[in-house]
């Protein structure tokens, strides 16, 4: 049997880990499932292709390929830039809207809000950049051997070796520092971890901050491998979804480990199924999480 | 003449779709606005409601039944049981759970159920969707004015059974427990009422509304498409829900006739304004323009234009700091 779909579904599983760590961040510090999560992914790819074409357009600047990868060091610095530009879009709808729900209703106006935002960003990109289909680069690339009859281009290895150490470098920085521990007292208890003196506000930014810069990270990995489109975002949203539930809402190597198992998942159903059904695999994995342990793999409560 | 048919035809035609809309908007009212459940695979019920009757009316029925009225009963029966008992099935496997699981689960059944329509080519005609389904008063065909009278009158009878019906349970000792479930779970489970059996009831009429809702539009049609039932149809049932009032009948059909006008105003204008290629783009403009709407409203008018009657002191008696 070719193993490839391991392959290829371990390299979306990376590109998932990115999103599903902001999703599960959001639900366990903010209390609601963000629906407009899948947004970020979409606001950075086009961000980051919008810069690169602004700064082309003053000085005649055209992206080029570095080395085997498609991409090179400016269009990096842009992306850079570009997922700064998504963290400062999501503190921005944090602080028009979401701070003045969660100050007054429930929980539930909180993801109604978050189901509008994303409708609404979404044909947003399709106003700005219409729907067609765009590409960071026109060059092919080639996918070289890698023994066990594996095949990988150059760029899904560079995706796959910066996802991993991000989610790794994430991961480590809630485990170890004070911004880790703050957060995860504001996942337990927000009233009692204000009255320690954390500052509540502070660490909800941090979320909001540190989800947006992963999910936009993640889009410009979508765009380098597969094409942007203002609804790549959106269709990512129920994997990330599944993956935080199937890692436990909160975990972050949990959400990191979900998403590897979604993406294996997906390429299984591309490759035995096929590539029509690919979406409802997470709707399975859902299901069967919240029949047999609706807490997830690390999570502490249902 | 022919031209105030013409009119009269599309201002009929556009009330049975708000009012079909309004429909699906009173099922989600029972669901969100009497309860506090979430959904957000509005479309998915709709559409399942719509497919089961064109299915039981052009396929399955016996021939001799499928182009009669007693065709089209069944299949609004079939619709909504079908949608129902989907409901229930999705609601049991979450209400118990963390309260944003049940809106997660039926964001992925909207998912699925797109993909289906589109790929489960053999049953449901693939991205070409299902024609010929039989619309009431075959005798009135080939006068598009009448017709859209005459099927005005049978839709409006409808939301207007419902209506009455809903508002009735609404103040039953059942609509009063789903109330208090709403308010204070706690106090309502001290009272020795079981919190998830009332959800899972709401839940599942509701769905069993939004499928009714789907088969009359069917009906009303006459072909089905999956490009109808997607994320920005749930959107708009949830707009017409938030900015006519959440938790009062009236304020959702009033919703469901407000954003039916700008929906089809906008519509109307893009189409007389823009060239071709950039009525996509105009499409996109008015998910804003409704998004901008819908988030106004939350934050100026939370309580939506027609506020729920007796809310306001509920809220303020049952009001304490946030646990």
């Amino acid at each position: 049997m070719n193993l490839q779909f391991l392959a290829d579904g371990l390299v979306d599983g990376a590109i998932l880990a990115l999103g599903a760590i902001g999703v599960t961040l959001t639900y366990a510090n903010l209390r609601f499932a963000n629906f407009a999560h899948g947004e970020f992914i979409s606001w950075g790819a086009y961000l980051t292709m919008a810069l690169a074409t602004i700064i082309g357009m003053f000085t005649g600047w055209i992206p080029e390929g570095f080395g085997p990868f498609s991409v090179g060091g400016g269009w990096l610095l842009c992306a850079l830039v570009a997922a700064i530009g998504t963290g400062a879009l999501a503190l921005a709808l944090d602080a028009l809207l979401f701070r003045r729900l969660r100050a007054r209703a429930t929980a539930i106006s909180s993801v109604m809000a978050s189901f509008g935002v994303s409708l609404s960003l979404r044909a947003l990109l399709e106003l700005l950049f219409t729907s067609r289909p765009r590409y960071y680069s026109d060059d092919l690339q080639i996918a070289v051997p890698l023994g066990l009859d594996l095949r990988a281009t150059p760029d899904q290895l560079a995706v796959l070796c910066a996802a991993i150490l991000i989610t790794v470098g994430v991961g480590l920085l809630l485990s170890h520092t004070q911004l880790g521990r703050k957060m995860r007292a504001v996942s337990e208890n927000p009233t009692l971890a204000a009255v320690v003196g954390i500052d509540v506000a502070a660490v909800i930014r941090a979320t909001w901050l540190l989800g947006a810069v992963l999910a936009s990270l993640s889009g410009v990995a979508v765009g380098m491998l597969v094409q942007i489109r203002p609804s790549m975002g959106s269709e990512l949203l129920l994997p990330l979804f599944a993956a935080a539930i199937l890692g436990g809402i909160g975990s972050v190597p949990g959400a990191a480990i979900g998403a590897v198992i979604i993406g294996v998942a997906e390429a299984a159903t591309v490759r035995f199924i096929g590539g029509e059904w690919r979406a409802a695999v997470s709707l399975v994995v859902l299901i069967v999480v919240l029949l047999i342990r609706p807490r997830g793999l690390f999570g502490s409560r249902p | 003449m022919d031209h105030l048919s013409g009119w009269l035809a599309y201002v009929a035609q556009f009330s049975v779709l708000a009012l079909i809309h309004g429909l699906s908007g009173l099922g989600l009212n029972l669901q969100w606005g009497k309860t506090g459940l979430f959904n957000v695979g509005i479309a998915a019920f709709i559409a399942l409601g719509a497919y089961s009757t064109a299915l039981v009316t052009t396929a399955w029925l016996p021939s001799t039944l499928q182009g009669a009225g007693v065709g089209i009963v069944l299949g609004l029966i079939v619709a909504m049981l079908f949608t129902g008992a989907l409901s229930a099935a999705v609601g049991a496997l979450t209400l118990r759970l963390r309260t944003d699981y049940l809106a997660i689960a039926t964001f992925g059944i909207a998912v699925v159920v797109e993909l289906s329509l589109r790929n489960a080519t053999s049953v449901t005609g693939g991205p070409l969707g299902i024609g010929f389904i039989p619309r009431p008063f075959p005798m009135l065909a080939d006068r598009p004015a009448w017709f859209a009278c005459a099927n005005l009158g049978v839709v409006a009878g409808i939301v207007v059974l419902v209506y009455v019906l809903l508002e009735r349970l609404s103040e039953s000792p059942w609509g009063r427990v789903l109330r208090a479930i709403r308010e204070d779970e706690r106090a309502a489970l001290s009272l020795g009422k079981r919190a998830s059996t009332y959800r899972l009831q709401a839940f599942a009429v509701g769905g069993a509304l939004m499928g009714l809702g789907g088969a009359l539009e069917a009906h009303s049609i006459g072909f089905i498409s999956p490009d109808h039932y997607t994320a920005t149809l749930t959107f708009q049932i949830w707009a017409m829900l938030v900015i006519g009032g959440s938790g009062n009948h009236r304020g959702v059909l009033l919703g469901a006739v407000i954003v039916s006008a700008i929906w089809s105003g906008t519509g109307l204008a893009a189409a007389a304004w823009f060239t071709p290629e950039a009525q996509a783009q105009a499409a996109a403009a008015r998910i804003v323009l409704i998004g901008l709407l819908l988030a106004l409203t939350l934050l100026w008018r939370p309580a939506g234009l027609l506020p729920e009657r007796s809310r306001r002191r509920l809220t303020r008696e049952t009001q304490r700091p946030p646990s």
